[in-house]
């Protein structure tokens, strides 16, 4: 692995590579007072994010010290890029500042597959964060390994993604990664909130959340992106949590062992209420602390293999 | 003509072996022995012994030890498995490796002799990294080294404690361990290269 851009990179072998080193990491650190391994001493590891985030940017920023690598955080309000520097020129200053992996979220989908390829020749790692509404891989990796944690093999099991697909780059991502890892999913949205083209992915389609819950084995809800909603795709925020929010009545419709997702931030009382929120189904606060172990495995792959790679 | 039985295939020409089913079961049974001696484990004021072993194959060591132990002794010795890769110092260097489990017998390693178990001890950079490892899941009163092999060509200033056989081996050469448990029997091989191989093909000697 050179970068980690895309879920559509991986191979069943790579992604379960991942999910395994994650798992025993976590057991590795479990109940340790001191969670700190020597393995990336010396590395640097930067994070550059062009938009805002707090889970993933501080769980890459744990991850990344707790393997004792030298992690530094880009804010872009505080860089050159507000005096209009490109992205590019932004890459190349941080190699050629040292950085040995470049972490990078930003609002346009591609920039991350485009700064890897300028840096492609530098020997830097590129990990996505999250590109525009194109992927976010560690997102699926970890909502993956909290799936497993659950469920065990994911082959086989039945997934509802429900909410905005339209705008959600964790919901290709969670697509791409489920499917390859044997699971179905089921999207539920409204006709509005799903993109062209949805048809040819290999999911089944659903505008009925009430008629979904009752055979899935998990429900992934995601956030409604109204930053990146340009017009009026539904009436209102009632109406939305109506039909697509998960609240008790509905959290009651699913089997007993399945789990409730959510990548966070959540919108308490629109996509999700409190009650299904802070129910002991929800794995909210596990995806995070998940998150952290996910991503300490993916730069332990990109940055500790083979000097030559 | 029929081969010469020692040539018998390009495989037994390319590797020698040195222990095969019962030597192995011997020589852990001999350390055994000598481990039960130096740890006086079986005393009335012994310390509390743990065997750890470094996956792979120092985990069914570790085993096979303690149960030869329990056997001379009586005595139940705890063992786990503690897994350095993480603490490796030539991990640039190397293809990526999946991790192996670590997990600590009940009690943890504060205060016990740890008796770190491997297949083959050669530079010692494998037990440095698992000496790191450990300083960071307790504080033991003693930290000992059993090894099935040492093969020499140390880079740190690292001896074992126990050793089944010493094998002295040139450095490009390999020496494979084989335990039932993984690899279905018994057996310690030689491996040399290729090219050593070819070069002993042309020896008068051969020839002749």
């Amino acid at each position: 692995m050179r970068h980690l851009l895309s879920i559509a990179d991986l191979d069943v072998a790579d992604a379960n590579m991942l999910l395994d080193t994650a798992d025993e990491l976590k057991k590795t650190l479990l109940g340790r007072q001191v969670r700190k391994l020597p393995t990336l001493r010396g590395r640097t590891v930067v994070t550059v994010f062009y938009e805002n985030s707090t889970r993933t940017r501080v769980s890459f920023e744990i991850a990344g010290k707790w393997m004792s690598g030298d992690v530094i955080n880009v804010s872009i309000g505080g860089s050159s890029v507000g005096k209009g520097e490109s992205l590019r020129d932004t890459a190349l200053t941080l190699a050629s500042a040292g950085a040995d992996c470049v972490i990078v979220r930003h609002p346009a989908s591609g920039a991350a597959h485009r700064l890897a390829s300028w840096l492609d020749q530098t020997g830097v790692a590129v990990v996505n964060a999250g590109d525009g509404t194109h992927e976010h891989p560690t997102q699926a990796l970890l909502d993956a390994q909290t799936l497993r944690e659950r469920l065990g093999e994911l082959a086989g099991r039945r997934v509802a993604i429900v909410g905005d697909v339209l705008h959600s780059r964790v919901a290709r991502s969670n697509v791409r990664l489920l499917t390859l890892l044997g699971a179905e999913v089921v999207l539920v949205a409204p006709p509005t909130l799903l993109p062209t083209g949805v048809g040819s992915w290999p999911v089944e389609v659903r505008h009925d959340l009430d008629s979904v819950l009752g055979g899935v084995d998990a429900v992934m809800m995601l956030r409604v992106q109204a930053e990146r909603m340009h017009g009026g795709f539904f009436p209102s925020a009632r109406e939305y949590a109506v039909h697509y929010g998960l609240n008790k009545r509905r959290l009651d419709l699913l089997p007993e062992h399945a789990p409730v997702l959510h990548p966070g931030p959540m919108l308490r009382g629109m996509e999700i209420s409190s009650a299904a929120a802070d129910s002991e189904r929800s794995q909210v606060t596990e995806q995070v602390r998940n998150g952290v172990h996910l991503r300490m495995a993916v730069l332990y792959h990109l940055l500790a293999g083979e000097e030559a790679e | 003509m029929a081969p010469r039985s020692a040539r018998a295939g390009a495989t037994s020409s390319q590797e020698r072996e040195l222990l095969v089913g019962a030597d192995v079961a011997r020589t852990i049974a001999r350390m055994a022995h000598q481990l039960i001696e130096k740890t006086a484990l079986d005393a009335s004021d012994a310390p509390r012994v743990v065997l750890l072993g470094i996956p792979t194959r120092g985990a069914p060591l570790a085993r096979r030890l303690a149960a030869k132990i329990t056997e001379f002794t009586g005595v139940t010795i705890p063992t786990g498995t503690v897994d350095v890769t993480l603490y490796r110092d030539d991990l640039r260097r190397r293809p990526n490796r999946p991790l192996e489990p670590t997990s600590l017998p009940d009690g943890g390693l504060d205060d016990a002799l740890v008796v770190l178990v491997d297949d083959v001890l050669f530079s010692g950079r494998t037990v440095r990294a698992a000496l790191d490892a450990l300083r960071d899941h307790g504080r033991p009163s003693a930290v000992q080294l059993a090894v099935l092999i040492d093969r020499g060509h140390r880079e740190l200033p690292i001896r074992a404690d126990y050793v089944g056989k010493n094998v002295p081996t040139a450095r490009r050469e390999e020496v494979l361990v084989r335990l039932a448990e993984l690899d279905g029997a018994d057996a310690v091989l030689l491996r040399r290269s290729e090219s050593d191989v070819a070069a002993e093909d042309h020896t008068p000697e051969d020839a002749g």
